[in-house]
């Protein structure tokens, strides 16, 4: 059982989805405070949920509010980069150079797909590994 | 253990407790303000692993709320730049000016630009997300070198009770074992502080004295206080008084009061006991800028000296640091520490002054170059010390040129309205400190009673008045503190000041500093590119000096101060001394100094400048080559 997380979490790394932040967090872990990644992997997820769902009705109007834009991304660009979810940051890093530049179609690319994509095959995966854990 | 006479840290200087009695830096009382909640949860969990006491906040009206509320219940604040209700650099200021608590901003976002806003803004430290542990392990130090700065600025104006006091504290907590001794010994601090302040207008129960930045309005009206009650008579309880200005205390007054004083000195040649020059010119915001600060502040007064304002100012300082009228021949020092000063901020203090205005641009770019990057807070003063300084190094022969343009730079630092100030010392300065023509005699530059305030202004209660042994005005310390790190100085947004033309922009400056001779500022930038050559001529009459001066072009024939070539020496030198300053401040024999004599071996300002004297006469630094244009910003 803990194999199979450990693989999940593995995997994670391998496809550059999570780096050394994330690391650092679980040595934050400790006896003392023993589910501390799991704490913040939910709130991240939570906090991240709200700001795409953000960030697609921003998109969905017809006119681009970059400045707003810029802003969410921003800070799912924080968020995510703290919690060592490096992949997510990179998409955002190039969404918010769409956002600067104005470019509507950048939006709608793909890049902004995959990265929504990414981050929810990145929470879909946590939550597996999540799982396991508990069930461990 | 924030005892200043013991220096920083506790004993056991490891976060996390000691073996000793004193666990700090554990205890430490932090406030986190972030919007994220993922990574205020981290932080959290970080700061607690460092075993500070964490509250988190995720918005800023709450923590500015928090703090308000519990005046002494933090250390230190760490915020986000980014965030929905206020922007961070918004309450980054509003804490400085408030509470004067250390803040370190954080941020995903690692654009220069807003580094170096942080700075400006006076932010003791600048941490990119993700912030990791190791960060938070050695944020204390911002807490312990702000405790210092503020014990040496009142250790200066204050009396050897004081120290006492402060001792007694210190002694006390040493034998306590847990964090309540470390916060019964900060009590004690604080209860000594309050005692100390008692007279105070404002609540001096705090020890963290909120933050003053001595405006051109406040400084005017101190020195209309002062004129008021009489120089020699003014007290700083009366002139407190007089001021009635809310949050300015006793202390404050008092070591301003005492800069002033050494400013007047140096202008009128009068030798008076001189306020003690601290040596740390930088505060908290880099530590490596101490030394150099100092040897600012003597490039100040050298290129005060030079310039005709603040051949005043000049005069004042280098009286003040070298008890006799202040020879514009030791700009050298100040040059390195300026020119340092300006590579380590190059960005910042160019970008500034760039600000200021077109024309002073360059020159001010010189000066600015060094101070820029401080807390603007902190520049203010130390700006105008390092004019001082430089112009005394440069007197000393040594890169002049470099001086003023250190000084210049570390004018400008001051926030505005003090960099203009600061602006016109260092022009004068810089004019001063052209070297060849600089004498020693330079010191006591006619001063143009203009630049009193001018050097005056920029003097904050906060800079570090610990290291100014060069130049007569206390060690301003650029704090930078604000932020990255230092974070520019709070005054930071005195940077962009376009009152920092000094040559295109006089209207402006004598807005702002009624009491000031712009024009001699601008005279001495001018005299600054005029001269181009920083021999050590320093030790050169004053008379060289005044000629200088008459090259600058003009706003204004003021005096013609020594200081000006001095001051020019000191701009021009500035890239190249940085080096060869360093290296002298650190060693300049004694006996090549060609401004020996002519100083004072009893303060520590003398002192440094017979070192710095030595190698002003060398004819090292080559004006031709240094235009403000060179400054490598």
């Amino acid at each position: 059982m803990q194999r199979q997380v450990a693989l999940i979490k593995q995997s994670l790394f391998d496809q550059g989805y999570l780096d050394e932040q994330f690391i650092e967090l679980e040595e934050l872990q400790d006896d003392a405070n023993p589910n501390f990644v799991e704490e913040v992997a939910t709130l991240y997820f939570k906090d991240s949920a709200r700001l795409i769902s953000n960030i697609e009705q921003a998109l969905e109007r017809g006119s681009f509010d970059f400045n707003r834009l810029d802003n969410y991304m921003h800070q799912f660009k924080g968020s995510s980069t703290s919690i060592g979810a490096s992949k997510v940051k990179t998409e955002c890093t190039m969404f918010r150079e769409y956002c600067r530049v104005g470019n509507a179609e950048g939006f709608l690319t793909i890049p902004y797909l995959r990265r929504v994509q990414m981050f929810e095959d990145f929470q879909a995966t946590e939550e597996r590994a999540r799982n396991v854990e508990k069930e461990a | 253990m924030l005892n200043p006479g013991q220096g920083r840290g506790p004993d056991s200087g490891v976060a996390g407790g000691s073996s000793n009695s004193d666990p700090f830096p554990a205890g430490l009382r932090v406030l986190v303000v972030d919007d994220d909640p993922t990574c205020l949860m981290i932080l959290e969990r970080m700061l607690r692993t460092c075993l500070y006491r964490v509250t988190k906040c995720n918005r800023a009206e709450i923590a500015l709320s928090l703090l308000r509320k519990n005046k002494n219940g933090f250390d230190i604040v760490i915020s986000d730049v980014h965030m929905p209700d206020m922007d961070g650099f918004k309450l980054l200021e509003h804490v400085g000016l408030e509470m004067d608590l250390p803040v370190i901003m954080m941020s995903a976002d690692d654009s220069k630009a807003v580094v170096l806003k942080g700075v400006t803004h006076g932010a003791v430290d600048y941490l990119i997300k993700p912030v990791r542990i190791e960060a938070l392990k050695n944020i204390w130090q911002h807490v312990v070198r702000k405790k210092r700065n503020e014990w040496n600025v009142s250790e200066h104006s204050g009396s050897v009770e004081e120290t006492g006091q402060r001792e007694d504290g210190d002694n006390n907590s040493s034998s306590a074992n847990n964090e309540g001794s470390w916060r019964g010994s900060r009590k004690r601090k604080e209860e000594e502080v309050d005692e100390q302040g008692g007279d105070d207008k404002e609540d001096t129960s705090s020890l963290k004295k909120p933050r003053v930045v001595w405006s051109v309005e406040l400084h005017q009206q101190f020195v209309a206080a002062v004129n008021q009650l009489g120089v020699d008579k003014a007290v700083p309880k009366k002139i407190l008084e007089m001021m009635n200005v809310p949050g300015l205390t006793r202390e404050n007054v008092a070591s301003h009061l005492q800069k002033y004083r050494i400013y007047l000195r140096r202008l009128g040649g009068v030798s008076q006991h001189q306020g003690n020059m601290n040596h740390s010119f930088m505060t908290g915001q880099d530590p490596s800028f101490g030394p150099l600060s100092t040897l600012n502040g003597f490039d100040l007064q050298a290129l005060a000296a030079a310039g005709q304002l603040p051949a005043q100012s000049l005069a004042h300082l280098q009286a003040a640091g070298l008890a006799r009228p202040p020879s514009l021949t030791k700009p050298g020092m100040s040059v390195d520490q300026r020119s340092i000063f300006s590579f380590e901020n190059p960005k910042i203090r160019h970008g500034q002054m760039m600000n200021s205005g077109g024309g002073g641009n360059k020159q001010m770019n010189l000066l600015h170059g060094v101070p820029m990057g401080m807390e603007p807070r902190q520049f203010t003063g130390g700006g105008q010390m390092r004019v001082q300084q430089q112009q005394q190094q440069l007197s000393g022969g040594r890169a002049v040129g470099q001086n003023v343009q250190s000084s210049g730079m570390m004018m400008p630092v001051g926030g505005g309205p003090s960099m203009l100030q600061q602006q016109q010392q260092v022009m004068l300065s810089s004019s001063v400190p052209r070297r060849s023509e600089t004498s020693s005699s330079s010191r006591v530059l006619p001063a143009a009673a203009t630049t009193q305030s001018v050097v005056f202004n920029n003097f904050s209660s906060e800079l570090p008045r610990n290291s100014f042994p060069l130049a007569s005005a206390p060690g301003i310390s650029v704090s930078y503190q604000e932020e990255v790190n230092s974070s520019d100085a709070k005054g930071g947004a005195g940077f962009g000041n376009p009152s920092y033309d000094i040559f295109n922009d006089y209207p402006q400056q004598h807005n702002n500093n009624n009491d000031w001779d712009l024009q001699n500022i601008g005279m001495v930038f001018n005299s600054h590119q005029d001269t181009t050559t920083a021999s050590a001529a320093f030790s050169s009459s004053s008379s060289t000096q005044r000629q200088r001066a008459e090259h600058v072009q003009n706003h204004h024939q003021q005096q013609q101060l020594p200081s000006q070539s001095r001051n020019h020496m000191n701009g021009g030198g500035s890239v190249r001394v940085k080096s060869e300053r360093v290296a002298e401040t650190v060693t300049c024999p004694p006996a090549t100094t060609l401004f020996q004599e002519q100083y004072n071996q009893e303060d520590l300002m003398s002192a440094l400048l017979k070192q710095e004297g030595l190698p002003l006469v060398d004819n090292e630094f080559d004006f031709d080559g240094y235009s403000f244009d060179n400054i490598p910003v």
